[in-house]
């Protein structure tokens, strides 16, 4: 439930959303992603205006969710295969990446065992697989160290710092607030649907990547605008008063 | 082309999650195989009414199954959100209908096979002109694939809808039911113009549930 986010989010930026359950995380990036409709305001993200087309951004971006958007009965090879040719990779560039990703995300020794006979942290290993065969320029990551074992959170910060190196953006949330600050170059609170320290300091003076106000916004500081929102409304219960929305679930 | 190339990426997404979890084979064709059983079991003492209604009971057996099948096909994009990472795909509407429709079309097409060998054996039938047989249950096949992924996916946002799916679909397949009988009628009694008319309402029939489909599938993946 989104009930009134500002925030602006410059490309190559890693921005963490912190803050208490039900707050509005997770509907801020799905709203981002392009899953979840706006109910008013604007939107856009990577150049598209959510509140007209949602499909066209989808594909270039990458959302690591709460499910992992993965099949029971297909391999990880397979899951990751089919996440890769499902935005328009060739065959034989399909296998490559899911070859690829299966190792960056250390599950090459469960490359042939189905989804559903992963543990929970193989299962968000696969999960983040998925998101890297999309080759996203805007990654979007909900909770990424929950379930994840040690070994797998320093995976999972290498993964979001070589990211941001190549000049993709980041955005995650997380509950883990030590480590997760130690790998965000800024941290945007949200509470009650509204975002505290969601622009970008420099945001006045740039133009916005990606960027929402009002219910939401995302905005960054490239020569051509990535995402962004205004005074944008989303969630079921849009007439919720903004105290009342942490106690909904997103 | 880029339709066709789509569609065969989720169609083979399909076939291999059915290849690696057997639904079918272990599943719904033991289901299938046990209903015709049981028709020949009921009938066995009426054994002149158990040939007439052959064709009727292969079909509604296959009506069955097919509702099975499509229900399948719709839950395993159901678990784990995997419907919203399709959402997030490149992949058309259009193209994710036909490519489940293909899928649930190829396992049909296996099931129609061996339950028709065993109403041949059992049921005391022959078979006297194959091909308005092998037309109409492929015109019927269609019919059923297309029919069944559109309303699986209709259904799949409900709560119930396991139980409300063979609510919708039934009904709707009654054309199917009834060409199909008509079709395999003539083609035991060695009449194949009769049963032409009642393949040429099969094709219809699919041609009718295809085009709902690779037109109503995106809006409706977008709000299951």
């Amino acid at each position: 439930m989104l009930a009134g986010v500002d925030l602006d989010v410059v490309e190559g930026e890693i921005v963490l959303l912190s803050g208490p359950n039900g707050a509005g995380k997770t509907s801020l990036l799905r709203l981002l992603s392009g899953l979840l409709a706006l109910t008013s305001g604007e939107a856009n993200v990577l150049g598209h205006d959510l509140a007209v087309d949602r499909r066209s951004v989808r594909t270039q971006l990458a959302l690591l969710g709460h499910d992992t958007f993965c099949y029971d009965d297909l391999s990880v090879v397979d899951n990751l295969r089919f996440a890769a040719r499902a935005v328009g990779r060739s065959k034989h560039a399909a296998v490559e990446a899911a070859d690829r990703a299966v190792e960056r995300v250390g599950l090459a020794r469960q490359a042939h065992l189905e989804h559903r006979r992963l543990s929970a942290g193989q299962k968000r290993r696969l999960s983040l697989g998925t998101a890297l065969v999309r080759d996203a320029r805007l990654l979007l990551l909900d909770e990424p160290h929950a379930g994840l074992d040690p070994e797998g959170r320093d995976v999972l910060d290498a993964l979001v710092r070589d990211a941001a190196s190549d000049g993709r953006t980041v955005v995650f949330s997380s509950h883990e607030l030590d480590r997760a600050r130690g790998l965000a170059g800024r941290e945007v609170r949200i509470v009650a649907g509204e975002a505290h320290g969601g622009r970008f300091p420099t945001a006045a003076a740039a133009s916005p990547t990606t960027s929402t106000s009002g219910s939401g916004s995302v905005s960054s500081a490239a020569d051509e605008p990535v995402a962004g929102v205004s005074a944008a409304r989303a969630g079921v219960d849009t007439e919720m008063a903004p105290g009342d929305a942490h106690e909904v679930s997103p | 082309m880029r339709l066709l190339r789509e569609a065969a990426v989720i169609a083979g997404k399909d076939l291999r999650i059915e290849a690696r979890s057997r639904v079918t084979t272990n599943q719904v064709l033991p289901f299938g195989g046990l209903v015709i059983v049981l028709f020949a079991m009921a009938l066995d003492a009426d054994r002149p009414t158990l040939t007439r209604v052959a064709p009727g009971l292969f079909w509604v057996t296959i009506l069955l199954a097919a509702s099975l099948a499509a229900a399948r096909s719709a839950a395993v994009e159901i678990e784990n959100g995997a419907a919203d990472g399709l959402r997030m795909s490149s992949l058309d509407g259009a193209s994710i209908f036909l490519g489940k429709a293909a899928a649930v079309a190829v396992q049909l097409v296996g099931l129609e096979l061996v339950l028709g060998v065993a109403v041949v054996a059992l049921y005391d039938v022959e078979v006297r002109s194959s091909p308005v047989m092998i037309v109409g249950a492929l015109c019927a096949t269609v019919g059923l694939a297309a029919a069944g992924t559109l309303f699986a996916a209709l259904a799949s946002g409900l709560r119930a809808r396991e139980t409300v799916l063979p609510l919708l679909l039934l009904p709707v397949l009654a054309p199917v039911l009834l060409g199909g009988t008509r079709a395999w009628e003539a083609g035991f009694e060695g009449t194949p113009s009769d049963g032409w008319p009642w393949v040429q309402l099969l094709a219809l029939f699919g041609l009718v549930y295809g085009s709902l489909g690779v037109l109503a599938y995106g809006s409706l993946l977008e709000e299951s």
